[in-house]
């Protein structure tokens, strides 16, 4: 589907800084070290280290939601779901038992993995639902968890009610969303581009074709979900530890919402358009703050508009070569080498 | 159940709460059967439809019925835009692309009625609530008007759908869109018909909601939309007698929930019962499964 | 190889298959005719495992069919192709085949998340082994295209390449002279004894064309209303009256 197609259209042109896939290693190391210097020597004030923080977490839930709702074409409503439970677990385990100061340096890596873990562990349990329900009715399963787990945790009193989480530490910092943001998108891609993926991938064009083709979609959708889920637990245990407090109501439908749009915005199954997306709609999010209220009757507006002029949203189903594995990518590309020396029989029949 | 007249006046209250849901669920179900495309923006023509309620006894100083029929009219009006807008431009578009457009049409709607109202507003009375008492039980004129009159435009819309040509109409497209315009079925003006249908029941429900709860704010519709939805494919959607069923048996799961147990375990037992019922039927209580040809 | 033995499916109270009976052996091929309805695609559906037979036993190489999972049913070693072409359509021709190997993988999740080198070095021979299909087949340079985007009769090489991909001992192909004009029928001929030959298979046609099935198989089953009217050598179901009934009508005399 999409990397292929749009590879080789950035092969194409040669030139291109895009094309040229040296520079990624490059801008991974830059973009590491800034991490630390920029709270360190205070290049941006703490508004700006806020917004660029945000901008990570938001790129780990569209990447992640990108994998359900793009590469596999289910319709999950259910993000902010994985997102509360990795919040409320993680920051429960920082407040409750990791010691102020420790935290930091094992406690809150910790934490923040066992916030993915749990909610991998709801995902399996979504993925066990999507075997026997699909398409609008798998999205209404997905809508019926999210309230679930927003009314759970309301009645849980350990952790706050209805009136939330309080006095979480602020251990979110710039390296550590980097470090979670660059690995989500990693592991992400590398599971788009092995056989599980293309699995998901077929799940999405073709169900039943797909098991008679010998994938085992039930694997690919429980690995799809389970995947997915972790990462969104981890933005939410990040997203915790930035805000210092949470609530049930926080991750509401329109929490899902949001997400959704970034991931339509940015162009299913296409991971460079989901950090596309999520970057620019969080700053422009923010700088449209002075308008107000109609911030929020822009944003939508935009959307449509995009939607209507580019219905496949920025990217469409294509990919940026900086996120295809250099095998994938030479395998489509124009100058590949055919296998030498095969007996075709089909000499005579138009290629 | 230890007090019968406690149980009486809950299940009134569920069956007014039902006949809510249950008229937006309409609203969904129907445009979800003919175009197989869930209308995200529902939820928000309903809130514009109390609000509109709200705006029309408020500044006109409308009586009950001519306000019904104004907000009918407008929000099946808003209904036929939003389709131009959102879903016909994209009709050959993936089907998630206009899912998004509806889903942004929403909030664009919310954050327009946020922006000249930030606060709720509270809808003044426009029926005169009187309480009858038979036999140690008491009947509000409102919440039978509102359960009467809901269930009347359940039936009418039943009978639109199942014995005129226009539902014959909606019911052929719904079956294959792209064989039915050859048979001489005009089907912009058949679709068009049925996002104003849907939304003059989502004004109905504004109506009747902003009576029943007399406030309205411009997030109502996400929480009380989704929920109508839910009920909607709780009986099956795209089947019309499944979504009133839907509407009603979500009602009454809230109502008695939240009367014999503490009210914050409503949504749980109401979605946890949602999923349940999904696991067991997984196309609904009245839905069938898309035939799947290999 | 294959056998089945008193199959029947209904679907409601229509019966698609009533008591079918098959032994094929390997390396044959035999071809299923009969007028439209008359089961044959609810044969294969049954065999792969889409339906689960109502009654009867399958078995091929002597695992039980009845009842197993479709995708485990294709790792026995059971392909098949469809009557409307099923491709991935946004896929690449290239992710089409990879796609197909599914289960001839041997890693685990974990080793795909991380991309380690015995991963990757699964990932280059299927690369491989998918290029060399796709050479086969005449489609390599077409191997970054959406598969929709090709021609028809590209999509049906493309479809057989792909089902040759998951490694099957058995071949159904479901119709796949269906929209071919004769010189293209002429080629397919010749292009179906060949992959027979080249991957060593059995396969069980499927087919309308009456050219096609009397010119390359060996055996032929006739079906007409899930029933099985006659079994034969092609020259001796030419002449059968009741095959010729069920396709003309009952007037015809032989």
């Amino acid at each position: 589907m999409n990397t292929p197609t749009i590879t080789s259209r950035w092969t194409a042109c040669g030139e291109s800084i895009l094309a040229c896939r040296w520079i990624l290693p490059f801008l991974l190391v830059v973009g590491g070290i800034l991490s630390f210097v920029i709270p360190s020597q205070g290049l941006l004030n703490n508004y700006g280290q806020l917004i660029l923080a945000t901008v990570g977490i938001n790129i780990i839930l569209t990447v992640s939601l990108n994998l359900v709702n793009g590469y596999m074409g289910e319709f999950s409503v259910g993000h902010a779901g994985f997102m509360a439970v990795g919040a409320y677990i993680s920051a429960f385990l920082t407040v409750k038992f990791f010691p102020y100061g420790a935290a930091p340096f094992y406690g809150f890596p910790a934490a923040v993995l066992a916030g993915g873990i749990g909610a991998a562990v709801l995902g399996l349990i979504i993925a066990a639902l999507s075997f026997k329900t699909r398409g609008d009715y798998l999205a209404i399963v997905t809508l019926a968890f999210t309230m679930i787990v927003k009314s759970v945790l309301e009645n849980i009193d350990a952790v706050g009610g209805a009136l939330g989480l309080r006095g979480i530490e602020k251990l979110t910092t710039l390296p550590w969303v980097y470090f979670w943001t660059v690995s989500s998108v990693w592991i992400i891609r590398n599971l788009v581009y092995s056989r599980y993926g293309r699995g998901i991938l077929t799940i999405r064009e073709d169900e039943i074709a797909a098991n008679l083709m010998g994938v085992n979609t039930r694997q690919a959708k429980v690995l799809a979900f389970v995947v997915s889920s972790f990462f969104a637990g981890v933005a939410g245990g990040l997203f915790a530890h930035q805000l210092q407090f949470i609530n049930p109501s926080m991750f509401n439908l329109i929490k899902s919402t949001d997400i959704l749009v970034m991931v339509y915005l940015g162009g299913v199954g296409s991971l460079a358009g989901s950090v596309l997306s999520a970057s620019l709609y969080t700053v422009l999010l923010e700088a449209l703050r002075p308008l107000g209220i109609y911030r929020m009757m822009f944003m939508p507006l935009m959307l449509i508009l995009l939607m209507l002029f580019r219905p496949r949203g920025i990217m469409g189903l294509r990919e940026l070569a900086w996120f295809v594995p250099k095998r994938d990518l030479d395998a489509v590309s124009p100058d590949a080498v055919p296998p030498p020396e095969i007996k075709r029989p089909l000499g005579n029949q138009p290629g | 159940m230890p007090n019968p007249s406690y149980f009486f006046q809950q299940s009134l209250n569920a069956l007014q709460l039902g006949s809510i849901y249950a008229l937006i669920a309409l609203g969904y179900t129907l445009v979800y059967g003919v175009l197989r495309m869930i209308n995200f923006a529902h939820g928000d023509l309903f809130m514009v439809g109390g609000f509109f309620c709200f705006a029309a006894a408020t500044y006109l100083g409308l009586s009950f019925v001519p306000t019904l029929l104004l907000v009918m009219a407008l929000a099946a009006l808003l209904g036929v835009l939003l389709e131009r807008v959102a879903y016909r431009p994209l009709r050959n578009a993936p089907r998630v692309s206009a899912v998004i457009t509806a889903l942004g049409c929403g909030i664009f709607l919310e954050h327009l009625v946020l922006a000249r109202y930030p606060y709720p507003q509270s809808v003044p009375e426009l029926v005169h609530n009187v309480t009858w008492h038979v036999a140690g039980l008491s009947f509000s004129s409102l919440q039978l008007l509102i359960v009467g009159l809901s269930v009347g435009l359940m039936l009418l819309l039943d009978f639109v759908v199942r014995r005129t040509m226009v539902g014959l109409a909606m019911r052929a497209i719904s079956w294959d869109m792209r064989v039915v315009p050859l048979l001489g079925v005009p089907v912009d003006r058949i679709i068009t018909f049925t996002f104003a249908l849907g939304g003059a029941l989502g004004g109905a429900a504004g109506v009747m909601y902003s009576l029943a709860y007399p406030v309205v704010d411009p997030f109502m519709g996400v929480l009380v939309g989704w929920k109508a939805f839910i009920a909607a494919v709780l009986g099956g959607i795209g089947n019309i007698r499944g979504a009133m069923l839907g509407g009603f048996l979500l009602g009454g799961v809230e109502i008695f929930v939240a009367a014999y147990y503490p009210s914050t375990y409503r949504d749980f037992v109401a979605f946890a019962l949602l999923l349940g019922l999904l696991i067991l039927r997984p196309y609904g209580l009245l839905g069938r499964p898309p035939t799947q040809k290999v | 190889m294959l056998e089945i033995e008193k199959l029947t499916h209904r679907f409601g109270g229509l019966c698609a298959i009533s008591d079918f009976n098959l032994s094929l052996q390997k390396g044959e091929l035999m071809g299923i005719i009969g007028p439209n309805g008359a089961g044959k695609t609810t044969l294969f559906n049954l065999i792969t495992g889409i339906y689960r037979a109502s009654e009867g036993r399958m078995s091929f190489e002597g695992q039980e069919l009845v009842g197993a999972p479709a995708h485990g049913i294709v790792n026995l070693g059971i392909a098949r192709t469809f009557q409307n072409i099923r491709l991935f359509k946004e896929m690449s021709v290239l992710d089409n085949v990879r796609a197909a190997h599914y289960a001839h993988v041997k890693d685990n999740p974990l080793t795909a998340l991380l991309r380690t080198p015995g991963f990757c070095s699964e990932e280059r021979r299927i690369l491989k082994r998918s290029q060399e299909l796709l050479a086969l087949f005449k489609l390599e340079a077409h191997a970054g295209k959406p598969a929709g985007s090709l021609p028809y009769g590209s999509q049906r090489r493309l479809e057989i390449a792909r089902a040759l991909a998951t490694g099957p001992k058995l071949l159904l192909l479901d119709e796949p002279a269906a929209g071919m004009n004769a010189s293209e029928i002429g080629q397919l001929m010749e292009f179906i004894a060949w992959i027979r030959k080249e991957f060593n298979l059995t396969i069980i046609l499927i087919e309308h064309s009456m050219r096609l099935v009397m010119a390359i198989c060996e055996r032929l089953k006739v079906l007409d209303f899930g029933t099985t009217i006659a079994e034969g050598a092609p020259a001796e179901i030419r002449v059968d009256r009741r095959v010729l009934e069920a396709y003309l009508g009952e007037e015809v005399t032989p």
